[in-house]
C-alpha cells in the first residue's frame, strides 16, 4: 500500500466523494496530512469558478445561494458550496443550519454542500476556507459559491480567495450607509440588491448605482442585479453577470494579476500567523506573560514590548 | 496546532412535524463545544446519509417520534454503508418516542445509544464525549 494521504488524494481525483470529504476535515484541522494533500491537489486548482457571497446577517445569503445553486445546476453546471457560520466565542461549539435552506439539493450527487465554523477567525471565512475550496476545485467541480458569516464590513478575506465577490445588500436595513463605508463597495465585483420585493428597493438600487457612478473612473462598471431569491426573480440575471464576470476574470492579463494579488495576500497571511505562533513558543517560559503586564501596569509602552518579544 | 473537533450530524427521518427535541440536543451538543450540522424536518434516509457523507462528521444522532422507526432506521443504515461510511467511522444514537421492546434490536443494528424522553442533555454529552476518548486510532 501507499502513503495513505497519497491514496486519498488519488482516490478524490478519480471522484470519490468520500475521500473528498475525508481530505477536506484534513485540511480544515490544519494538521500534516491535510497540508500535504493541499500540497499534492494544489497544482490541480485554479479551473473553478470561485464565487464568494457576503452580506450582513439577515441579508438572505443562504436562501440566495440555494436559488443561484438551482439555476447552475438547471444550466448544467457541478457545484461546490461551503457555507459559513459562527463560531461560539464561548463554547467553541457551533450551530451549523445552511443545509435547512438547501435541502432539495442534497439528493443531487453534483452538488457537494460543506459547512464550517469559523473557529476564532475573523474577516467571514474559517481560517482553512481558501484549503477547502481547492479540494473542490481539484475534484473538478465547475462552480464554488462560499457564503461567508456576513458581518458585512471589510471582508477582504473573501476578496482575497474568490475570483468573484458578491455583496448581498437589503432595502431598508441602513445598508446604503454601510455602502459608503470603505471596504464593501471596493471587494464587490458584483452588488446584489436582495429582498427587492420589499420597499425603498428602488431607492437603495439609485444610491448604489451613484455611489458607483462617483467611483468609476473608467474601472470596470460594478454591475447591480435585483433579486428576490425566496420568489427566484432575477436569479438568472444573477448568474448571467456572475458568468460575464467569469468570463472578465478568466482573460490571460486580468487573471495572471488578480492571482497574483490574491497569492501575495495568502502567503503573507500564513507567514504572518506562523511567526505568530513561533515568537509565542519562544516565549513560552513566560516571557511573554511578563511583558503584557508591564504594559497592562503601565510600566512600559505596547511597542516597546512588542519590539523586545521579536528583538530577543 | 490539529484542531480535532468533534462535528455531529442531528437529524428528524420521517415525518415528524415538531422538531423541539432534536433542536434541544443540538444546542446542548453546540454548547459543550461541538460543531453540530442540524438539517431540519422530513429528511429521508437517503439525505440523512448524504449530509453525513458531505460533512464528514464523527456522529450521527436521529430523532424520530412518529414510531416508524423500525422502518427508517435500517434505511438510514443501509444509505451510509453505500456511501462506505462504516460502523466504525461514525457513533449512531437515537432519541425521541422508541418503546423499550425495539432497544435490543436497533442495538444489533449498530445504534450504541437510544435516549427516550427525560433524558438529560448532560447524558447525551456524556454519552458522546466517552465515545470520542475511546475511539479506534485513525477511524475512517
Amino acid at each position: 500500500m501507499g502513503d495513505p494521504v497519497e491514496v486519498l488524494v488519488e482516490r478524490l481525483l478519480d471522484g470519490n466523494r468520500r475521500a473528498l470529504s475525508r481530505v477536506m476535515t484534513l485540511i480544515e484541522r490544519d494538521s500534516p496530512e491535510g497540508r500535504r494533500a493541499l500540497a499534492l491537489l494544489y497544482p490541480r486548482t485554479g479551473k473553478t469558478h470561485t464565487i464568494g457571497l457576503t452580506g450582513s446577517a439577515g441579508s438572505g445569503k443562504s436562501t440566495l445561494v440555494g436559488a443561484l445553486a438551482r439555476e447552475y445546476r438547471l444550466r448544467g453546471r457541478t457545484l461546490g458550496i461551503v457555507a459559513i457560520d459562527p463560531t461560539s466565542p464561548f463554547s467553541q461549539g457551533a450551530l451549523l443550519g445552511d443545509r435547512i435552506r438547501m435541502q432539495d439539493l442534497t439528493a443531487d450527487r453534483d452538488v457537494f454542500l460543506r459547512s464550517m465554523a469559523t473557529r476564532g477567525s475573523l474577516g467571514g471565512l474559517a481560517p482553512t476556507t481558501a484549503g477547502v475550496v481547492s479540494a473542490l476545485d481539484a475534484f473538478g467541480k465547475d462552480v464554488v459559491l462560499v457564503e461567508t458569516v456576513g458581518a458585512g464590513q471589510d471582508e477582504v478575506e473573501v476578496a482575497a480567495m474568490a475570483d468573484t465577490t458578491v455583496v448581498v445588500l437589503t432595502p431598508g436595513s441602513g445598508d446604503d450607509v454601510q455602502a459608503m463605508k470603505a471596504g464593501i463597495m471596493e471587494i464587490a465585483d458584483i452588488l446584489v440588491v436582495n429582498k427587492s420585493d420589499l420597499p425603498n428597493a428602488d431607492l437603495l438600487a439609485r444610491q448604489l448605482a451613484s455611489i458607483i457612478d462617483a467611483g468609476a473612473h473608467g474601472r470596470r462598471r460594478t454591475p447591480i442585479v435585483r433579486t428576490a431569491s425566496a420568489r427566484d426573480e432575477g436569479i438568472a440575471e444573477l448568474v448571467e453577470a456572475l458568468d460575464e464576470h467569469g468570463a472578465y476574470i478568466a482573460q490571460p492579463e486580468v487573471q495572471r494579476a488578480h492571482r497574483e494579488k490574491q497569492a501575495r495576500h495568502q502567503v503573507l497571511a500564513l507567514a504572518r500567523q506562523a511567526l505568530m505562533e513561533r515568537v509565542v513558543a519562544t516565549h513560552a517560559d513566560g516571557r511573554l506573560e511578563e511583558l503584557i503586564a508591564d504594559v497592562a501596569s503601565r510600566r512600559i509602552d505596547p511597542h516597546t514590548a512588542a519590539d523586545a518579544l521579536i528583538g530577543d | 496546532m490539529a484542531d480535532e473537533k468533534l462535528r455531529v450530524l442531528i437529524a428528524k427521518p420521517g415525518l415528524d412535524g415538531h422538531d423541539r427535541g432534536a433542536k434541544v440536543v443540538a444546542r446542548a451538543l453546540r454548547d459543550a463545544g461541538m460543531e453540530v450540522i442540524y438539517t431540519g424536518i422530513r429528511q429521508t434516509p437517503e439525505m440523512i446519509a448524504e449530509a453525513a457523507l458531505q460533512e464528514d462528521v464523527d456522529v450521527v444522532g436521529l430523532s424520530i417520534l412518529s414510531g416508524a422507526h423500525m422502518e427508517l432506521f435500517p434505511r438510514v443504515i443501509a444509505a451510509l454503508r453505500e456511501r462506505e461510511i462504516a460502523q466504525d467511522d461514525v457513533l449512531l444514537f437515537a432519541g425521541g418516542i422508541i418503546p423499550d421492546a425495539d432497544i435490543p434490536k436497533l442495538k444489533e443494528m449498530g445504534f450504541q445509544a437510544i435516549f427516550g424522553p427525560g433524558t438529560s442533555t448532560e447524558d447525551v454529552i456524556n454519552f458522546v464525549r466517552d465515545w470520542a476518548r475511546t475511539r479506534p486510532v485513525g477511524a475512517g
